[in-house]
Parts: structure tokens; sequence; C-alpha cells
């Protein structure tokens, strides 16, 4: 098992490489740059002509390319010119936030989803089964900024339930260890503050987890009317098996494989998600931050926190692969 | 309305979801505490910025938000008279000026305090100028010390160009500040945030002139970070970045504190969002409210404060596109915009009708300007004559998705003018751009537009801030020579008595209204909006607002 761990590591190296070249080029065929951005109305020529040769971008593209590569394997990735301050402490700030929405996310997802599908397939054909299905369906064409601009106004502005923005009360004084406030809270033992930075998740976990949910109610569902028609569920039915072990141990079990994987892709697909739903909701994330830089033309920002993303997926899948192996022990890894 | 309270109702219906959903619950319903009804809340001001800082370091600033942060915690030699673009006594009670007009000595404030506890004295006036003329590479740059670098010209490493050249501790509390050069603007700049006091003991302690980092790339110091020391009303509290920034009351100010004991800055970057923020109780104002928003929070009872207008929305006319050559052409497009229209339609409240480039309150305006009255047949005749009995497709560039002190609507503004535009017949070819940097790349770094949606928000009282960026020399954006206009520019700036430049701009504004580079529209005034608690607030059209001027309800 380590050692087919150890192989897919490696392999993610080429792909990186592959894909820093491509995240280079890109944002430096984006229109306009990051003087323009920074000086905004007081730019004038020889001002961005200044700014360009202090950050190197005047120089001919492929040295850029080596002397950004030549850092990069030394661990540097560079200075965010927004902010100035080094891209990975901007992405240590702020990963646990989105971690921590992410989570929530998928955490509503699962536990609303999963149920809902199973139930969904065990009563197949009656109104909770087209309930289920009419709600997946709503909830992967609705736009997340457009359902996350709906829930604030409704659930924050109208009805007051929760708050519109932002990850605490800023009247709260908390401590806060290790960037997951809810965490925080919990360990310094300020309940208020972990109360209040769990209410600050709600709306926008809900509007990012809608489309995972929707996704995970219709994979459920096909999964288990599945093997709900296998002969082995069957074959247990007629020897008088309780139904909480046939679901437990025959049903779900089984069915879960490819929502396994379904959960892993939606992790992925998260990010993009928060990019959107953290702006509508002031979240200070990295999806928020990263929205930021593409206006900015953060080139640096841009470049290695789509990288870090990008390890961050592939290390999820990995975990997802490994993960089918305990679940279905006649899965192996390869 | 009772937020906390409904909230704990939406906590309620939620413990019907998960285990660990309810066990949270539970916690939360027993431990919270009523946020709004403790006693200190009440002097707690939490305003909404639309992003961070850039740095705490004003020195290497020049965006909005770094400088409303800086003018709590700082304060200038020069301050600006309440209400109005003036230069007025602060830091320093008064000032003189030398026969040569080289030299200012300065008169300070007795009795001040930085927060770290040292005295502001003439020494420390020096410290600073001093600071900032041996500033050195990166931190020479426009992205770093924008302002030294473009109103002071030269450093210590580059003497032939420097505007300062010394300065002296006469006595404990007299200081004098000798330029090389003439610069009529030198009192009137000091108003600048960027130029504010800081604490020399403070600035070497936290290594405030270490900002290169990896190779040329400028990073924050830790002083821009997390130490900024000031003689200002509120000391530096703590800043989570993305989230939040708290100042509270400096003890020993030497002035007089205010109602407000705490400050909050939190970032909201979305317009909406900010609005949304301030309905459901969460802050307690915000800048730049759009003029739909503006109307719809007064009818909720919501505080509307307007900044007198110091700023010019102006329709650029790229004179690369032929067309816009013809100065008959120009002026057809001018007589073809009802600005009172516009300005009544689309731009806030207290937003003035603009004749030329620079608002009222600049030195140099002229009362006399040639003006275009609106008229849309002698517009149309004007085009005849100048050859295009039929009109023209013209590209008219505009940006979306932003709001600029100057112009907060812009999409509003360019649907207005199209449809003016194509009543005297000219087609109107649109030409939507992301703000940034995407429009302003075009604009400012091709010829690749034809009549455009820009504007300006002046720094301080300076009419070359305003004239001089726009016509100061042949740019990309008006795409026109014109040497005598480039000269006259010149000459007011180099003018050092600032009686005697009052002329000169007034008759270049003349010289600008016959030569019609564009049409000046409107000076919008840019509006906040507070909660019902906040009674005034100290607006200023230059933003020097500093908040232990908020007066609050109790």
């Amino acid at each position: 098992m380590l050692r087919v761990i150890g192989k897919r590591l490696l392999l993610l190296v080429p792909t990186l490489v592959g894909l820093s070249l491509l995240l280079f080029l890109w944002v430096r065929a984006l229109p306009g740059g990051p003087a323009t951005a920074l000086l905004g109305e007081r730019a004038t020529p020889e001002a961005i002509e200044r700014i360009n040769a202090l950050y190197g971008f005047d120089r001919p593209l492929w040295e850029q390319y080596v002397t950004y590569m030549g850092r990069l394997v030394t661990g540097d990735f560079g200075v965010s010119i927004e902010t100035g301050r080094p891209v990975l402490e901007e992405f240590a700030r702020r990963f646990p936030a989105t971690l921590e929405l992410a989570t929530f996310a998928i955490l509503f997802a699962v536990l609303i989803g999963v149920p809902l599908g199973y139930l969904a397939a065990k009563h197949y054909g009656r109104a909770i089964d087209h309930g289920s299905v009419v709600l997946s369906l709503l909830g992967i064409v609705v736009p997340v900024f457009f359902l996350a601009f709906i829930l604030k106004y409704v659930f924050a502005v109208q009805l007051g339930w929760f708050p519109p923005d932002g990850r605490q009360d800023p009247r709260i004084d908390a401590t806060h260890a290790t960037g997951f406030w809810v965490l925080d809270g919990f360990l310094t033992g300020e309940l208020d503050a972990a109360g209040d930075a769990f209410l600050h998740l709600v709306l926008p976990g809900i509007a990012l987890g809608t489309i995972p949910l929707a996704i995970i109610v219709r994979i459920t569902r096909a999964s288990v009317l599945d093997v709900l028609g296998a002969d082995y569920v069957r074959t247990a039915r007629s020897k008088g098996i309780l139904e909480s072990t046939i679901r437990d141990r025959f049903v779900l079990r089984n069915a879960m494989l490819p929502v396994v994987t379904t959960i892993g892709l939606q992790v992925g697909l998260l990010i993009s998600g928060a990019v959107l739903t953290e702006t509508v909701f002031a979240f200070a994330g990295v999806g928020q931050f990263l929205a930021s830089a593409i206006f900015a033309r953060d080139f640096p920002v841009l470049q290695g926190f789509i990288l870090f993303i990008a390890v961050g997926y592939a290390l999820i899948n990995l975990v997802v692969d490994v993960s089918y192996s305990f679940i279905d022990p006649r899965v192996r890894v390869q | 309305m009772s937020r906390p309270a409904s909230r704990r109702r939406a906590l309620a219906a939620l413990a019907g979801g998960t285990a660990a959903v309810v066990a949270l619950v539970g916690c939360v319903q027993s431990d919270r505490d009523e946020p709004g009804e403790a006693s200190d809340v009440d002097s707690t001001f939490v305003f909404a910025a639309s992003s961070d800082p850039a740095s705490l370091d004003p020195a290497f600033a020049s965006d909005g938000e770094s400088f409303r942060v800086s003018r709590q915690i700082f304060e200038g030699l020069v301050g600006v008279e309440a209400g109005t673009a003036d230069p007025a006594p602060l830091l320093a009670e008064s000032w003189e000026q030398s026969d040569d007009g080289l030299s200012y000595t300065f008169q300070l404030q007795d009795g001040v305090t930085f927060h770290d506890g040292t005295d502001f004295d003439a020494t420390a006036v020096c410290a600073n100028f001093d600071r900032w003329y041996n500033f050195t590479g990166v931190a020479q740059a426009e992205s770093m010390a924008y302002y030294y670098t473009s109103l002071f010209k030269g450093y210590a490493d580059s003497p032939a160009d420097a505007v300062y050249a010394s300065c002296t501790a006469d006595e404990d509390l007299v200081a004098t500040v000798t330029l090389a050069k003439p610069f009529a603007g030198f009192i009137a700049a000091l108003s600048l945030p960027a130029f504010a006091m800081q604490s020399p003991a403070a600035l070497e302690e936290f290594g405030a002139d270490d900002v290169g980092g990896t190779e040329e790339a400028p990073t924050l110091s830790e002083y821009a970070t997390g130490h900024p020391v000031g003689t200002g009303p509120f000391s530096f509290d703590s800043w989570e970045v993305g989230s939040q920034l708290q100042l509270s009351a400096y003890d020993d100010y030497w002035g007089e504190q205010g109602d407000v004991q705490e400050i909050i800055f939190r970032v909201i970057d979305d317009p909406t969002a900010r609005r949304q923020a301030l309905e459901a109780g969460d802050i307690d104002g915000y800048d730049l409210v759009s003029p739909a928003d503006a109307a719809a929070l007064e009818d909720d009872g919501y505080l509307i404060e307007s900044r007198d207008p110091f700023t010019i929305l102006y329709l650029g006319m790229n004179q690369a596109v032929p067309e816009l050559q013809d100065v008959r052409v120009r002026q057809a497009i001018t007589m073809a915009i009802d600005r009172d229209q516009l300005v009544s339609q689309t731009l806030p409240e207290g937003t003035e009708v603009a004749n030329q480039f620079i608002p009222p309150s600049v030195a140099g305006y002229n009362d006399e300007v040639t003006e275009y009255e609106y008229d849309p047949e002698a517009a149309r005749q004007l085009l005849a004559e100048a050859g295009y009995p039929d009109g023209f497709t013209l590209q008219f560039n505009y940006p979306t998705n932003v709001s600029r002190p100057y112009m907060p609507n812009p999409e509003e503004i360019f649907t207005n003018l199209s449809a003016q535009l194509e009543e005297v017949g000219i087609t109107v070819d649109p030409q939507p751009n992301a703000w940034s940097p995407d429009y302003l790349d075009r604009i400012q770094g091709g010829a690749d537009h034809g009549i455009h949606l820009l504007g300006w928000t002046g720094d301080y009282n300076d009419t070359d801030n305003f004239l001089g960026v726009f016509f100061g020399s042949q740019s990309n954006e008006w795409g026109f020579d014109n040497e005598q206009l480039f000269s006259d520019l010149e000459a007011a700036r180099a003018e050092p008595d600032l009686d005697a430049q009052i002329p000169l701009y007034e008759a270049i504004n003349e010289e600008v209204a016959t030569f019609i580079p564009g049409v000046p529209l409107a000076h919008p005034a840019p509006s906040l909006a507070f909660s019902e608690r906040v009674e005034s607030y100290p607006t200023s059209p230059v933003n020097d607002e500093v908040f232990n001027q908020i007066v609050l309800t109790s």
C-alpha cells in the first residue's frame, strides 16, 4: 500500500510542473497587468514601466519562468503584489477558513444527502422519492452565487436568524490559535465564540453544500436502488435477517463506493464554489482572496494558490482511492 | 429589532439536524452573551471597509482604505479645516515661510505624545522628514512611497531631483524644513496621511524601512503589519488580515476624545454585502453607497451623509480617433449632453454639474469659463459642418462592476449618455470592460478606445493634482499633443507662490474649455450610510474623517 501511495505522489510531480507552466502563461495572457491594477487611475506609462521592472515582468518570459521555478523548488512561492506578504503565508492564513467552510458544506451534503438518497430508493416511486428527485434537480440548476444571495437575503437580512457575513461577530474578543475558529472556541473554552463562528458557517455552508448535496442524493439513490435489487439482499431478507442489519451491512456498505468517489470529486469543485460563496458572505478564505487576486492580477498569488489547490485535490483523490479498500476489501489500490 | 434572539430561534430550528449540531447548539444557547446589551458595546464603532489596508505605514500607502485607518492612528503637521479641503494647523500650531519661499518654520503643539509614550517634538519631525528622504531601492517605487516620489521627486541618492533639502530642530518645539526647490503645494501636501508623523522609536524598533523581500518584490515590514505608532486619537490593537482591524481610544490623546472608544474595521469587499451587513445590524456604517441604495436606506431610517464633492467625472475623448480630432465634433458631443438630466437621474444627491475639470473648491476654478449649453439642434448642426450630417459610429468605453467615488454606477451613466448621443445621430458602439485592470489598461495602455468614462478624486487641495494629472503630458487616454497646454501646466506648477498660481490655472481652465479634450460631466458627492445610532459623522471632501468626531446617540 505505502509503495502505491509513494508512486502516486511521485506521479504528481510532472503533473505539477506542467500545471505551473500553464498557470504561469495563463496569468500573463490576461489583459492588463499588476502595475495597472496597483496604480489605478494614477497609472502613467512610466510608473507602469518602473513597477514592471521592479517585479521583473519586463524580462523575457523564459527567464521569468526559470527564476520562478528556481524559487519554487526552494519553497519560495513569492510575495503577493497586492498585500506585500509571502504567498505561502497568505495561503496558510486563509486555508483553515475555507477548510472549515468546506467541511461544513460536505458534512451538510453527506449527512442529509445519503439518508435522503437511501430513503428515496427505499420508497422508490413514492412521494419522498419524487420529492428528493425534484429537490436534487433544483439543487443542481440553481447557480451558487444566486442561492448564496437568496439565503443571505432571506435568513440574514430579512429574518435575522443568521449573521449576514464574516466568520465571527467582530465584537467578540476571541483567540484564534489554529485558524479554525469553531475549533478555536472549543480549545480556549470560549464556547460563545465557537457558537458564533458556527452560526457564521451555516448560510455559506449550505450555499456551498447544495450542489454536492444534490449530486450525493442522486448517486446514493441510484446506487442503493441497484443494490436493493441484488440477489444477496433478497437472500438476506428471505433468511429473516433484521431490516436494520440488511441496511447497514448489506445495502449501505455496498452502495457507498460510487458515493465516496463522488464526494471526493465534489471536494475539488467546492473550491470553485468557494470563490463565489466566500465573496457573497465576505468570508475571509482562499476563494475570496483568489477572486480579488484575479482582479489585482496578483501573479504570484494566482500561481501559488492554484498550485496548492491542485495538490490538495490530488491528495484528496488519493485518499478516496485508498478508502475504497477499507469499504470494499476486494478493491486493491494500484 | 432583536437579532440575537431570532438567531437563537434559528439555532433551535437547526437542532433537528445532526447530533453534532445539536450538541453545539446546546452550548451556544446556554453560553452565548447578548451582543449589543453589554455596556461597553455602545462605544464600539464597526465600519465596513472594502478591503484590508495595503499597509499600516502610511508613508508606504496610497489607497483609500489604508488612509482611512491611518487617519485614526496618525496625525500630520498640517491637518484639514473641517468640511473643506483647506490646510489647517494640526501637530504644527503655526508655520512661517521664509522670504525666499524655501524654508518653513513650524511651531509644534505642546504636550503631544506618541502611543508608545515617547514625546512628539522637533527631533521627531526631522526624523520623519529624513526617513522619507533616505528611502532607498524598492521603497522609492510608486507601489510603495507613491506620494513622496511623486511630490518630492528625489531622494538622498538622487539629490539633484529632490525638492526636500534638510530639516533642523531649532528648539524643542520648533522645526525648520528647508526645500531645495520651490513647491507651492508644500503645506497642503503635508495634510496627506502619507506625510503623517510616526514615532521614530517604533519605526526603528520594528524595522519600518525593511521593505525589500525576496529579490525585488517589496514586502510589508513588521511595523507596517502590526506596530503603527502615531499621535492620533486611536491606537492600534490587532489586525486579523482579511477579516478585521481593531483600534482603541488612546488615553493620553492631546486633543478631545469622542464617543467612540473602539473602532473595528471589517473587510466586506462586495458593495451589496456591505449594505446587507448594515441592514442586518452587523455594522454601523460603510462608504461609497450607490445612489439607488442611498435612497432606499434613507427611507428605512438610516443616516445618509454626503461629502462635499472633491471629484470630477468626465467623458474622455480619444483624439487618436479621426472623427474626434475635429474640435467641432468634440463640441457637438459636449452640446449633445444634458448634464442636469444626467446628474438628477443617475448621480447621488449633493452632486454638482461640472463645467471644468476641477471642483469649485480647488484653487484656480474659473467662474467665467466658456460653457456649452445643452443644445441637440446645434450639436447636429456642428456634426454636419464637420462632414457628418448623418452622424457616425463611435466606440463608447465604460467599466463594469465598479464603484468609484466619482462614478458610483458607470453602467447607468453609460446608458444615460449613449441615449443622449444617439439623439444627435451618433451611433454608440458599447465597449464594456471589467474595471481592474482590463478597463484601465484599455484606456491608459493603448489607443483602442473612443469616448470613455473616467474621473478623479482629489488627494488634497492642489490644482496640479487634477489638471496636471489629466493634461500634463501626451497620453494614451486623450491621444492629443498640445504643446501649449503642456507648457502652461508646467509653468503653473513651477510657480512657487500660491496666489500667483491662481490666475495661471484660471487661464488653463479656459484653455481646456475651448480645446475640449473631453466633457466635464459632474462633481459627484460620495455618500456614506450609518445605522440609526449614529447621530453625525464628520464628512470631509478629502476624506479627512477622524472617528473621534462621530457622535453616537446614547
